[in-house]
């Protein structure tokens, strides 16, 4: 689903990744963990395709296809999802209108019948309950006056929506209470637990590794991922910490 | 027939003369609206469609009144909305506003709001998105006469250029001669958030659905007061961004 080969990228002329390598098979949820500044963020806003994170060498196949002959709007027309370590805010556009035509030109670009407005209110209805997320809060501005929970709650209800293979979450349990934590892991679990879809997760917490288990853990230190495992690395990092385990 | 203006009158300081001129000598004069005390008025101005698109408001809100009145200005040489508003004991007035404009036309909103006597609120609210040379302006005056006391004022004006021939001027004035007045003025100009274009594209919005989306977001915020289901002129708007989006 997703191969990363010895991706080295820079920020503001900064090297932040370093020689990273990763695959994703289909199928798989695989989570990311590592200490403050590793560059775990810089890696989904590369996968994304930001303005001003420049890819200085390396390669990245999505489904197949060459990830940096994307567009950003392109790969997400392709199927993959950011949810963001930060969401964005943006007053006097409701939610219900930016995923309307955020859904409907994924479905020109790939050439799909758009979706009326009722056809969409509805599939949003759906899958803000599925994430325990009052439906009229999609009327109001996009994360205008949303709480740090609500914002990741409302980025897992667009994941629904969007239903894509992959999906590359940014500390989406940060900021979480206990009920929001259980409720967007039963929202990955429901949305992206499937033999054609990948997961790339990345978290600073077990917490949420005991919802969504994974089927492997990277930790990303300096830019490059510095050991893999299975999920015991997960309790192995909780215990020891990322000094001991990435050295 | 008075005499044509000249730039170097304040409130014609950004105006295109020539074509003022090309319809000063049929200029119709300023309309009056008067609205009786406790009584409530709710008006939109849609523009004419006119090149050249002047419209002239003499307005005087009696105790208590209070008027909501929305205004887009889209003239594609020059369109100027002049407004010339008193405020008696308590009255409420509220102007809401979009210059919305490319190529080489001039989009001016010109204010004079008197607070004559105490406890009166005006608020007014101006966005422009300007495209190509356009010019964007807003000139708004709050006089706050003596006895005035208990007024409350507020001008918030935003500018969006999508272009770098494009230019916005804001120029709030406030002249009080009374006590315990509340002014407050902004302005703000800027081209459209980085992180929010990305946000859009990630989610798979393509970049011309992206800034026309956001844009009518910076816009859309002044109907959001219109009573009733007139939407006429947010459509307008709309239709106003896409031609220069
Ligand atoms: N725009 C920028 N300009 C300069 N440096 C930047 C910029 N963005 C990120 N960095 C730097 O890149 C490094 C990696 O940042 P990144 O946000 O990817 O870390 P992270 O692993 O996500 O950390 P956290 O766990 O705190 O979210 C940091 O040292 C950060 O200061
Ligand atoms: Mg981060």
């Amino acid at each position: 689903m997703l191969k990363i080969e010895n991706l080295h990228a820079t920020v503001a002329g900064k090297a932040i990744l370093n020689g990273l390598t990763l695959t994703v098979p289909a199928g798989e949820i695989h989570a990311i963990m590592g200490p403050n500044g590793a560059g775990k963020s810089t890696l989904a806003y590369v996968l994304g395709g930001r303005p001003g994170y420049e890819v200085t060498e390396g390669s990245v196949t999505f489904d197949g296809r060459d990830l940096f002959a994307m567009e950003p709007h392109e790969r997400a027309a392709a199927g993959m999802f950011l949810g963001f370590q930060y969401p964005v805010e943006i007053p006097g556009v409701s939610y219900l209108q930016f995923l309307r035509e955020s859904l409907n030109s994924q479905k020109r670009a790939k050439g799909d019948a758009e979706f009326s407005g009722a056809e969409f209110i509805k599939l949003a209805k759906t899958q803000a309950a599925t994430l325990g997320m009052d439906a009229e809060m999609l009327k109001r501005p996009v994360n205008v006056g949303f709480s740090g929970g609500e914002k990741k709650r409302a980025e897992m209800v667009q994941m629904g929506i969007m239903d894509p293979k992959l999906a590359i979450l940014d500390e989406t349990d940060s900021g979480l209470d206990i009920d929001a934590l259980k409720a967007v892991g039963h929202g990955i679990n429901e949305i992206m637990r499937a033999p054609e879809k990948s997961v790339l997760l990345i978290t600073h917490y077990q917490r949420l590794l005991d919802y969504v288990r994974p089927d492997r853990v990277h930790v990303l230190s300096r830019g490059k991922i510095v050991r893999s495992g299975g999920p015991e690395l997960a309790m192995e990092l909780e215990r020891e910490g990322y000094a001991e385990v990435a050295a | 027939m008075t005499a044509l203006p000249t730039r170097k009158l304040e409130a014609f300081r950004y105006a295109d003369i020539d074509a003022l001129a090309s319809v000063w000598p049929s200029l119709a004069p300023p309309v009056r609206v008067e609205i009786a005390a406790q009584q409530k008025l709710q008006q939109i101005w849609l523009p004419s469609g006119d090149d050249v698109d002047v419209r002239r408001f003499d307005v005087v809100l009696e105790a208590g009144a209070s008027a909501n009145f929305f205004a887009l200005n889209t003239a594609s040489r020059f369109g100027r909305i002049e407004l010339d508003v008193t405020l008696h004991e308590g009255a409420e007035f509220e102007f809401d506003a979009a210059n919305i404009g490319g190529g080489n036309s001039t989009l001016e909103v010109v204010t004079t709001v008197r607070h004559v006597e105490p406890n009166a609120t005006s608020r007014q609210t101006v966005r422009s998105v300007l495209a190509g040379k356009a010019i964007g302006s807003y000139l708004g005056k709050v006089a706050v006469s003596r006895g005035a006391d208990g007024t409350d004022s507020e001008q918030s004006v935003k500018a969006m250029l999508l272009a770098r021939g494009a230019t916005a001027n804001a120029k709030p004035e406030l002249e009080i001669y009374a006590d315990d007045v509340k002014c407050a003025h902004g302005a703000t100009v800027g081209e459209l958030d980085r992180e929010q274009l990305f946000y859009a594209a990630a989610r798979g919005l393509d970049p011309a659905g992206a800034r026309a989306l956001l844009l009518e977001g910076f816009v859309g915020g002044l109907w959001d007061g219109i009573e009733g289901d007139d939407r006429g002129i947010a459509d307008a708007a709309r239709v106003a961004l896409k031609a220069i989006a």
